[in-house]
């Protein structure tokens, strides 16, 4: 019973992650490299607004999510735009440099010491029992709770909202869209606001659960194959994807060897690379498209 | 670098021979001849500090030449380079803590490693291209680490394995300055295996690779053998420079090959400029000095820094220098030095485009 739910928390976290992968990747074709890195820059922005907002966690919170998505907008206005129409390795790279750039300028300002947001707020993560006698904390709750909401306002935003339906259209057909009337920079520059406002949402959570070190990226970069099994053009994908390599990981881990932590998910990636490359729930074309 | 076009200098090629030379010019062979003279005196005079930066930059030209083969040339991404450094590193250190094995066997083992492993390398290569491609390398060298990791861990060595100065008969191969002749040598010898490779057929088959894989096929190209000999190629080098590094710092732990050194070595490409083996070794030069060069600055401003510090201020730097390069100088270090050389090539008599032609 521990087991499933470890694997549910686990595989919250990576489906937190991974739909920033599949949101930017599905309306502007980049492969977001840095996502790990804007994430931890989100549990940062946390932990600078814990010292301006102690007394009132939620505006912390919120203060903290706005300037993720802020950070994310700035991100596409001022260096992505830059890189439409170059090739596809080069804006990978070029948000792998931003990436490196994010993290020594972390390292700069906040140093390589493990915080803890939630000891500033005088949250205590304590540990509930659910039925069948499994422990789970709190803030590890609100991952889960906090995935299951995202998912199902994205996927009703997407399938619904007006603003989606235009970011569907995007990324579909760039052209065809353009010629609609739609400013496809705005919809890119939304695609990564919130992309990045999701992200920093799932580090502020964690961080709230286990605490903020410059660690974090890797799990940031181990949601990728999450993101990647499911088809990286598909939500639902995602989620199923986060749920197969959080499966595998936990189960690996328990029964055969606990050094296998950072390599099960490449594992899995790879297995999904020769067998299916699209993904579970992507489209075939997308291999193509690269 | 010898480029197959005509020359602006007068010089024309009358007959085969002259064609295959690799030093045509007379200013070629002069700034060669007086290249070779500055390496080989330079030991003679350098501190043991700068030989040590010098051999750093010589194993990074080896491993940025063989990723610009794969990369550069034959179009393929690895973003899993650092994974094939730690094969080669791990090979022979294995190889001499259980066997006691010497280096004329170590270094070849690694090569086969390499070999081997650049074929699992390039196997996904035959069906994904750029994006996954990149991707795969990029889980493939997580695998290689973790196994790496794995020996450690098992064999007990978790701080890493140590391998004694190696022997070759009965003299000891130690101190910077050996070492730099020898890294000197193996510099030179990739690039002279590169240069080749790429004028011969394979090289050609890899350009054209590169350029259009179904037109490639169209012309009898195998596509799938020569993706398959450009990793290889290039990893079986990389391997090998693994392998020396290994046997020159006689320490080998998995840390030492993060994702960041991949990454390093694709930033020594493009910062290098691609598609150009002048490219890979300035790039080798770029990276490898940066991070002293950002230390000096920073002593120079303000005074005493803690080494803390000067690691992010490093990251922060390399980070902000690749995208300048990738925003703004796509060719890379060879674009600005091509520029400067056709300057002066055209000055006095370069032409303004008339009426509002762009830059």
């Amino acid at each position: 019973m521990q087991l499933v739910v470890n694997i549910l928390v686990l595989a919250s976290i990576y489906a937190l992650i991974a739909c920033g992968y599949v949101l930017v990747y599905r309306v502007s074709r980049v492969l977001n490299l840095a996502h790990g890195e804007l994430m931890m820059l989100g549990a940062y922005a946390l932990q600078a607004t814990t010292g301006l907002f102690a007394a009132t966690p939620l505006i912390a919170i919120g203060v903290a999510l706005g300037a993720s998505a802020l950070v994310g907008a700035l991100v596409y206005i001022f260096l992505m735009r830059r890189m439409t129409g170059e090739m596809v390795l080069a804006a990978v790279l070029t948000t792998v440099a931003l990436g490196i750039l994010l993290r020594g300028g972390i390292e700069l300002i906040w140093s390589q010491s493990q915080l803890y947001p939630a000891a500033a707020f005088g949250w205590k993560n304590t540990a509930l029992t659910v039925p069948g006698g499994a422990r789970i904390s709190i803030f590890a709750l609100a991952l889960v709770i906090s995935a299951a909401v995202v998912y199902a306002t994205l996927l009703t935003f997407l399938r619904f909202g007006r603003w989606g339906v235009r970011m569907r259209a995007a990324g579909q057909a760039p052209l065809l869209a353009a010629q609609r009337g739609l400013n496809l920079h705005t919809m890119y520059a939304l695609a990564w606001a919130l992309a990045t406002l999701i992200g920093g949402l799932a580090g502020m959570l964690i961080a709230l659960d286990s605490g903020l070190s410059g660690t974090m990226a890797m799990i940031g970069l181990k949601a990728f194959p999450a993101a990647l099994v499911g088809g990286l053009d598909s939500l639902v994908g995602a989620l199923i994807g986060s749920l197969i390599v959080a499966a595998a990981e936990i189960l690996l881990i328990h029964y055969v060897d606990p050094l296998l932590s950072d390599v099960v998910p490449f594992l899995v990636l790879i297995a999904v690379l020769a067998i299916r490359p699209w993904g579970l729930f992507g489209t075939r074309e997308e291999l193509d498209r690269v | 670098m010898s480029n197959r076009q005509p020359r602006a200098s007068g010089h024309f090629r009358t007959d085969y021979r002259q064609d295959q030379a690799l030093l045509q010019t007379r200013l070629e062979r002069i700034s060669a001849g007086v290249g070779a003279v500055v390496l080989l005196a330079f030991p003679l005079v350098a501190t043991p500090f700068q030989l040590d930066l010098a051999c750093q930059t010589f194993l990074a030209a080896v491993g940025a030449i063989s990723l610009m083969l794969l990369t550069g040339y034959a179009g393929q991404v690895s973003l899993g380079h650092a994974g094939l450094i730690a094969a080669g590193a791990f090979t022979a250190g294995i190889l001499y803590r259980e066997t006691g094995a010497p280096l004329w066997i170590t270094l070849p083992a690694a090569g086969i490693a390499g070999a081997l492993l650049g074929l699992v390398f390039g196997l996904p290569s035959l069906r994904l291209r750029g994006l996954y491609l990149a991707v795969s390398t990029l889980a493939l060298h997580f695998v290689v680490l973790y196994l790496g990791g794995e020996y450690e861990a098992r064999r007990g060595f978790s701080t890493g394995i140590i391998i004694d100065a190696p022997k070759i008969g009965g003299w000891t191969v130690s101190g910077n300055r050996t070492w730099y002749f020898i890294f000197l040598g193996a510099a030179v010898a990739t690039l002279l295996v590169a240069l080749n490779l790429l004028r011969s057929k394979t090289g050609r088959a890899w350009r054209a690779v590169r350029a259009h894989e179904t037109v490639a096929g169209a012309f009898a190209i195998d596509v799938k053998r020569a993706k398959l000999t450009a990793f290889v190629v290039s990893s079986t080098i990389t391997a090998l420079s693994g392998a020396l590094f290994a046997h020159w710092r006689g320490f080998v732990s998995v840390e030492a090959f993060s994702l960041f050194l991949s990454i390093q070595y694709v930033a020594m490409i493009i910062i290098g400029g691609m598609g150009s083996l002048l490219g890979a070794i300035l790039g080798a030069i770029f990276v490898t000095l940066f991070p002293y060069g950002i230390e000096s600055v920073m002593r120079l401003f303000a005074g005493k820094v803690n080494p803390g510090t000067i690691f992010s201020i490093n990251h922060a730097a390399f980070g902000l220098v690749m995208i300048l390069f990738l925003v703004f100088e796509p060719l890379g270090l060879v674009g600005i030095f091509r520029r400067i050389q056709t300057y002066f090539l055209l000055w006095p008599f370069k032409q303004k485009p008339l009426g509002g032609g762009g830059k």
